[in-house]
């Protein structure tokens, strides 16, 4: 201030000076509120794009191209004479299919073209018609009208087709596309809603593969998870929060649990591969050693929202208790648990999300084995839902492209109902003190 | 008996020791007039009598279990004359038998197989049954001398409360079973690892080649594990990541602390924390598939050459994720800043920007340094993205278009599909998740410390 005073400017300089210091100031004021209104804009814009990404490309995965043809479950064909469990094992079921497709395209001849016929269909189309034939003896020698899926190059062509008017070719031929081209006109080919890929296990054919298989899996270790993870998490909390003594052994127990808590996943995973399956001997790929692994990382999750939601029980309510003649056990379970009970719930279930979403430690203790089959318990091989996407994210047949999005689409809309479950318990249980 | 049948029937005499330590202890006090005269409750003497009944039964079960396969398993080797020396060897000469036993045989049954796959079926009967009578025996017999306890002076509610003490410190204690588990885990194999490959070669050779020759003459298969190509990947993915999120975040967490109105905040806010819940495949997925071919078309329509696999998607993508990890952390310490502070500074003429920058960043500093070295561990232990998106090559590159590779994408290269537990290759997964494991321990423990000595600041 001295140098204005003092100094030989008249003082309408000296505004100007002031003037225009301000006006700068102000125009930073704003640059910097830019900056921030541009930073939320970024992030709201890179959420926007991550869901509109997914869902562009996942949600044509769940329609999948079908085919109508009308099979005759001709004897001679089939190779069998009646229906029981060896002969339906024998039978050429693959036979019936491509004997309706040549009746449907009679005038195709020659090994190549017909080989390319055969192959509008999905290789599947056998087992599903051997499940029907199994389920349905009489139809031996009868024929009826069925939908089948048709194979993955079809499935891909047919739905880009809607996109423009050329469509992806891709591996499929011209040929193949005229063939595609009449059965749409007659009304035998549609897209219908895909139930297999809520009903199969893994495949290596994208038509076939669904995420059933690792649906269960990722259940059964999530089972193990909750089991373990929220009775010790718990227990843990209450002793800290109200019984520990405050000495070294104490602050030694916080520490571990707060760096445990930052520990990158992945080192979990190579401790259940050492521990769990090398010393102990445990099964690969089992959802019990995946549940294992996962409890420790949620260990800390939950230790610390247990933590919160004890620490969150007024003194008065132990103090009435303890004067009503209680002891501290009797005060902790009887009063301050089922009080602090509903936080702790809401901190499982993000603890609980957070393990359901998780895919590195899985796969150092072999969860990522290509596993058809679905889990019949805890020590079955198994896959999750997570390693699942990992899967067919590195699978080179453009449909898994769609089936992968739609995967991650069923993940995300599960972990998105979990924690609008654990906000809405949150604020239905939680009290005011 | 079956494990599964053995456990429900050891429930089941739990719950009847629970009842008749009960109704025990109700008879006892009936002489002397009622519970009343009892020094406890009567569910207390309950319990106390299923505690002894279940805890040591269920402990040596679970000892039994853990256990009885390598006990089996040594006394079934111990027992061939003629074994091989490797462990691999070993491993599949045990499998033989295993599906002998289990009836299921592969390849040509010799006698010795055939003696070892009796013994192994012999040896599991017995084991069975030795099981059985220990746990039943175990359980009932103690469950019996603890009713024989009961009496209207036994302070059963403190017996009972001790034990469920000594539990609640036990699972307490998980955590440290935890961090002394890895340890364990990844220091012992790494020790391993260390006597073929020599510390200062791993930590500072510039080659890294992981395929070990299995013939003298194989090319291509140097088995070199210099790791500094893999260090300065991790750097790179991570310094971009944080290039993304410090800024992004930082500036985010600011506009919503101090300028942003209540509704703006109601909506932003948690739309920006759903970045925080998605899970890390679905980034990679991104990453891969989107960002990695986005990256790779602006390169090119500028004239540079950009791999498919580059450390700019991978660390752009990563960035992203680690937004809210910053914001809700800056968030936290800013809100944490005393009123007061800003009060004076405005007080003073400052506009709110003056206040944000010279006023509430400096007071909240530690902490913000703090969430940033917890952010920088996050991004170095960050391992789906970069596993789908950064590429396997370990290149020793400082261009972020090329690909990259990572400490975290070779110890899930090395360790994934591969049983084989002798091989350099797969110890050297160990020794790099020791690496990882210290790096990130010691940013960690810094960025506590920092955050916690600020705390005690303000409160």
């Amino acid at each position: 201030m001295t140098d204005l005073t003092q100094s030989t400017l008249t003082q309408k300089e000296v505004r100007e000076r002031i003037e225009s210091r301000l006006a700068s100031r102000h125009r930073k004021e704003k640059i910097f509120r830019g900056f921030g209104i541009a930073s939320i804009a970024f992030g709201v814009l890179a959420v926007l794009v991550l869901f509109t990404d997914i869902i562009s490309k996942g949600s044509s995965a769940f329609v999948q191209t079908d085919i109508q043809l009308e099979v005759t479950y001709d004897p001679a064909v089939l190779g069998i004479e009646t229906v029981d469990q060896e002969s339906l094992a024998w039978a050429n079921f693959d036979g019936v299919i491509r004997e309706a497709l040549r009746e449907r395209f009679p005038d195709v001849t020659g090994r190549r073209d017909k080989r390319e016929l055969y192959s509008l269909v999905s290789t599947g189309a056998g087992f599903a018609l051997r499940e029907r034939l199994a389920q349905n003896p009489e139809l031996l020698g009868k024929s009826e009208t069925l939908w089948f899926n048709a194979d993955d190059d079809v499935d891909t062509y047919v739905k880009s087709l809607s996109k423009s008017e050329d469509g992806f070719l891709g591996r499929t031929s011209e040929q193949k596309a005229e063939w595609i081209q009449s059965l749409r006109e007659s009304g035998e080919l549609e897209k219908r809603f895909n139930t297999t890929f809520f009903t199969n296990g893994d495949s290596r054919e994208p038509e076939q593969a669904g995420i059933r298989a690792a649906l269960v899996g990722s259940l059964f270790t999530l089972l193990v998870t909750l089991t373990l993870s929220f009775p010790i998490g718990v227990a843990a909390a209450i002793y800290l929060e109200e019984f520990a003594p405050k000495n070294r052994w104490t602050d030694l127990i916080e520490v571990n649990i707060n760096n445990l808590a930052a520990v990158p996943s992945i080192v979990f995973g190579l401790l259940g591969l050492a521990i769990f399956i090398n010393f102990f001997e445990m099964p690969r790929s089992a959802p019990l050693v995946g549940g294992l692994v996962l409890t420790l990382m949620t260990l800390p999750t939950i230790i610390i929202s247990s933590r919160a939601s004890l620490k969150s029980v007024p003194p008065s309510i132990r103090e009435a208790a303890m004067g009503m003649g209680a002891s501290r056990m009797q005060v902790v379970l009887h009063h301050v648990l089922p009080l602090a009970m509903p936080g702790m719930l809401t901190g499982a279930i993000i603890g609980m999300a957070q393990a359901l979403g998780e895919t590195a430690p899985l796969l150092m203790i072999g969860m990522v084995a290509f596993i058809v089959d679905v889990p019949g318990g805890i020590t079955d091989p198994s896959t999750v839902l997570p390693v699942q996407i990992f899967l067919w994210a590195d699978s080179p047949e453009r449909a898994f492209v769609e089936r992968t999005s739609a995967a991650i689409m069923v993940l995300l809309a599960v972990l998105i109902t979990m924690n609008t479950c654990a906000v809405w318990l949150r604020k239905k249980l939680e009290r005011r003190w | 008996m079956q494990t599964p049948t053995l456990f429900a029937l050891l429930l089941l005499l739990i719950l009847v020791a629970y009842g008749t330590g009960f109704s025990r202890a109700v008879g006892a006090a009936r002489s002397r007039g009622g519970i009343r005269s009892l020094a406890s409750l009567p569910s207390y003497y309950g319990v106390h009598t299923a505690l002894w009944c279940g805890l040591p039964a269920l402990i040596i079960l679970g000892f039994w279990l853990a256990f009885d396969d390598s006990i089996i398993r040594t006394l079934v080797m111990g027992g061939l004359s003629a074994k091989p020396e490797s462990i691999s060897g070993q491993n599949l000469l045990y499998a033989q038998i295993q599906n002998m036993a289990a009836g299921n045989l592969v390849g040509e049954a010799t006698p010795q197989l055939t003696a070892a796959a009796e013994h192994l079926t012999s040896l599991r009967q017995s084991g069975q049954w030795l099981q059985t009578a220990l746990i039943l025996i175990l359980s009932i017999g103690l469950g019996a001398f603890a009713l024989l306890q009961i009496s209207p002076e036994m302070r059963a509610r403190e017996k009972v409360e001790k034990v469920l003490r000594a539990i609640l410190l036990l699972c307490a204690c998980a955590a440290i079973f935890t961090t002394v588990g890895i340890l364990l885990s990844v220091l012992f194999e790494s020790l391993r690892f260390f006597q073929t490959v020599p510390v200062t070669e791993f930590l500072f050779g510039l080659h890294w080649s992981p395929q070990m020759a299995l013939r003298e003459d194989q090319v291509g298969s140097s088995g070199a594990f210099g790791a500094v190509p893999l260090f300065t990947g991790t750097l790179m993915v991570s310094a971009i990541a944080m290039f993304v999120a410090v800024p992004v975040g930082l500036m985010s967490a600011i506009y919503l602390a101090e300028y942003a109105g209540k509704k703006v905040r109601a909506f932003a806010k948690p739309l920006i924390e759903i970045l925080a819940g998605v899970p890390t495949v679905v980034y990679g997925f991104f990453a891969a598939l989107t960002v990695a071919p986005f990256v790779r078309e602006v390169a090119q329509s500028i004239g540079l050459e950009a791999s498919s696999e580059s450390a700019l998607a991978a660390g752009l993508v990563m960035g992203v994720m680690i937004i809210p990890f910053v914001s809700s952390l800056s968030d936290d310490v800013i809100n944490a800043v005393p009123q007061s502070l800003r009060d004076g500074a405005l007080g003073l003429g400052s506009t709110k920007s003056e206040t944000v920058r010279k006023v509430v960043i400096p007071a909240a500093l530690p902490g913000i340094v703090g969430g940033v070295l917890l952010a920088v561990s996050r991004a170095i232990g960050e391992t789906m993205i970069v596993v789908m998106a950064a590429g396997l090559a370990a290149n020793l590159t400082a261009n972020p278009l090329e690909s990259v590779t990572t400490v975290t994408v070779q110890i899930v290269t090395l360790l994934v599909g591969d049983q084989e537990f002798d091989s350099p290759k797969t110890l050297a997964a160990f020794a790099l998740g020791l690496m990882l494991f210290i790096s990130t321990l010691i940013l960690n423990f810094i960025a506590l410390h920092v955050v916690k000595k600020y705390r005690e600041q303000y409160d």
